[in-house]
């Protein structure tokens, strides 16, 4: 009979290599051409360096040799998800600049146009954050419902994704004639839908367990970082610019900024991110609503504006409420018909940045659903 | 707080360092202060209790032909106002302090204007490029920038 032996073996003395393993550009969940260097401890992730500017496309560049209406479609392509949102803080900022106040209906109509796009947004968001976690069917119900919404664009615009629609001193056109009656059914359908989601996605244990507890993001972390929209709103910080700050007719609408409480796990995770721009949708659908009860039919949606716009000598940082969060541009002029310098503040740009700081400690399969939750575009990221 | 309510508060506690208030409506107007001591003053603004600036909404670069300019766009969180600062420095030496530290959204918008302007944030942890290629060469946003000819033998302007 041999002796049984033990093998000391101490842990300590083995040896452990991280690992660095990139994921992307190419890769079905960095949702672009976005490439995340991944440093890995086992499978926990340790640090996440993301490296960004695939699809730059020099916007800012190319805006310093445009005439000041020449660059919306060029804002329409940072964002091309919701472009009705980016074409707003542009325009507002040089209504202020010229000092033109565009009439009521013109008013009404951004507010519902901005708004819908953000019901579209959202739904792209959860859509594909749904797939990021292996729920395919809400992300067809979610596309069949986008499809009403860029139908009704197309018809107002006649571009489904990419407008140029919101111009210096009104809108490139008038709506069609059964616009009211188009929204109020949109309104319907997607209030009917979500209701379904809810119980498809957003309280499915499945889901509910995948995400909860799973990138939490303290509200310190994120305003030190500058993350704005539904991310800070998900962290527990009720900032909303429509509310602290309200542009166009913004204050005369009732609605609530949903915030994240940690009601299946801690205040800033992915699935309070995700609550958020959910309950978003229901309050978009509010303000819609209000709107189209006083919308008024009758009207111009062109301001007299002078044939060459040239700003005064100046600089301004206009900001609006982008679905994705504050949207800012930074325009100079020196008083010629091409602005000195445009600066675009772009919220994905700077909500990426806290991915790092979001994914340390997870595992490597979690750091998907954090990206996804982000909600990032990388046209915008890059510029 | 008012710009000008702010402006009078800086001057008292850093004296020469601060230049002018500029006022010009419609335009924002800005505060102009000298570059080499901009991370204390960033410091001050964001831990002072009446001023309270915890977040940094935009940092940009700027070519004004014989100076490069940096312009900080800063709000507060909790008293809800707002406050631009802008600082010159020369196209020769385009050096200042970082304030990557004290804003940690910093990092990647001082990343963007070196590699945009080639301004260099003194103390910036990782100061390298972040939206053109890590071996790009020259400063694309500057206004006597010429794209090259060739990148990696493909062709630049199509």
């Amino acid at each position: 009979m041999s002796e049984k032996k033990y093998i000391d073996v101490e842990f300590s003395q083995l040896d452990s290599e991280r690992m660095r393993m990139f994921m992307g550009p190419q890769h079905p969940s960095t949702h672009g051409v976005l490439q995340l260097e991944v440093e890995l401890d086992g499978e926990i992730v340790t640090d996440v360096i993301p490296h960004i500017g695939y699809l730059h496309r020099c916007f800012e560049k190319y805006a310093e040799n445009k005439t000041y209406p020449q660059i919306i479609p060029y804002v329409d392509r940072m964002d091309y998800v919701c472009s009705m949102n980016n074409e707003w803080p542009y325009v507002l900022g040089m209504e202020k600049m010229l000092d033109i106040k565009v009439p009521e209906k013109v008013e009404y109509i951004r507010v519902i146009m901005a708004e819908l796009n953000r019901i579209a947004n959202h739904q792209i968001a959860i859509a594909t954050f749904g797939l990021d976690s292996g729920a395919f069917t809400p992300f067809l119900y979610f596309f069949r419902d986008r499809e009403m919404i860029l139908t009704m664009f197309e018809k107002a615009s006649g571009g489904r994704l990419l407008y140029n629609y919101f111009w210096v001193g009104g809108l490139a056109a008038d709506v069609h004639p059964t616009f009211k009656e188009d929204v109020t059914e949109i309104v319907r359908i997607i209030r009917d839908t979500n209701a379904e989601i809810l119980d498809l996605l957003l309280n499915n244990k499945i889901f509910v367990d995948r995400t909860a507890n799973v990138g939490i993001l303290p509200a310190d972390i994120a305003i030190s970082y500058g993350v704005t929209g539904p991310m800070l709103r998900a962290s527990g910080v009720p900032l909303d610019l429509r509310r602290s700050e309200p542009y166009s007719i913004y204050d005369r609408f009732d609605f609530d900024i949903p915030t994240g409480r940690g009601e299946v796990g801690t205040v800033g995770d992915c699935w309070d991110r995700n609550i958020v721009r959910f309950r978003e949708m229901e309050e978009s659908c509010k303000i819609i609503e209000q709107a189209l009860k006083t919308f008024p039919t009758e009207g111009d949606v062109r301001e007299k504006v002078p044939k060459r716009i040239k700003l005064p000598k100046g600089e301004i940082y206009c900001r609006a409420e982008n679905p994705k969060g504050e949207l800012g541009f930074y325009i100079v002029s020196d008083g010629k018909d091409k602005p000195e310098r445009v600066k675009a503040r772009a919220p994905s740009f700077v909500n990426l940045g806290v991915l790092p700081e979001m994914s340390r400690g997870y595992m490597f399969s979690d750091l998907v659903m954090i990206l996804g939750s982000v909600d990032i575009v990388l046209g915008e990221v890059d510029r | 707080m008012k710009p000008n309510e702010i402006f009078t508060k800086l001057k008292v506690h850093f004296g020469e360092e601060i230049l002018e208030l500029v006022e010009n409506p419609p335009s924002d107007s800005f505060i102009l202060v000298k570059p080499q001591k901009i991370d204390e003053i960033c410091q001050f603004l964001r831990d002072d209790d009446a001023l309270h600036f915890d977040y940094l909404t935009l940092l940009s670069g700027l070519d004004l032909k014989e100076n490069l300019g940096i312009v900080y766009h800063l709000f507060s969180m909790k008293l809800k106002h707002r406050l631009v600062l802008k600082t010159l420095v020369s196209k020769e030496n385009p050096t200042l302090p970082t304030i990557e530290r004290i804003w940690r959204t910093a990092d990647w918008h001082e990343r963007e204007a070196y590699d945009m302007f080639g301004i260099i944030f003194n103390g910036h942890r990782n100061l390298i490029r972040i939206l053109c290629p890590y071996d790009w060469e020259g400063y694309p946003l500057r206004k006597d920038y010429k794209a090259p000819e060739e990148y990696h033998g493909n062709k630049v302007p199509y």
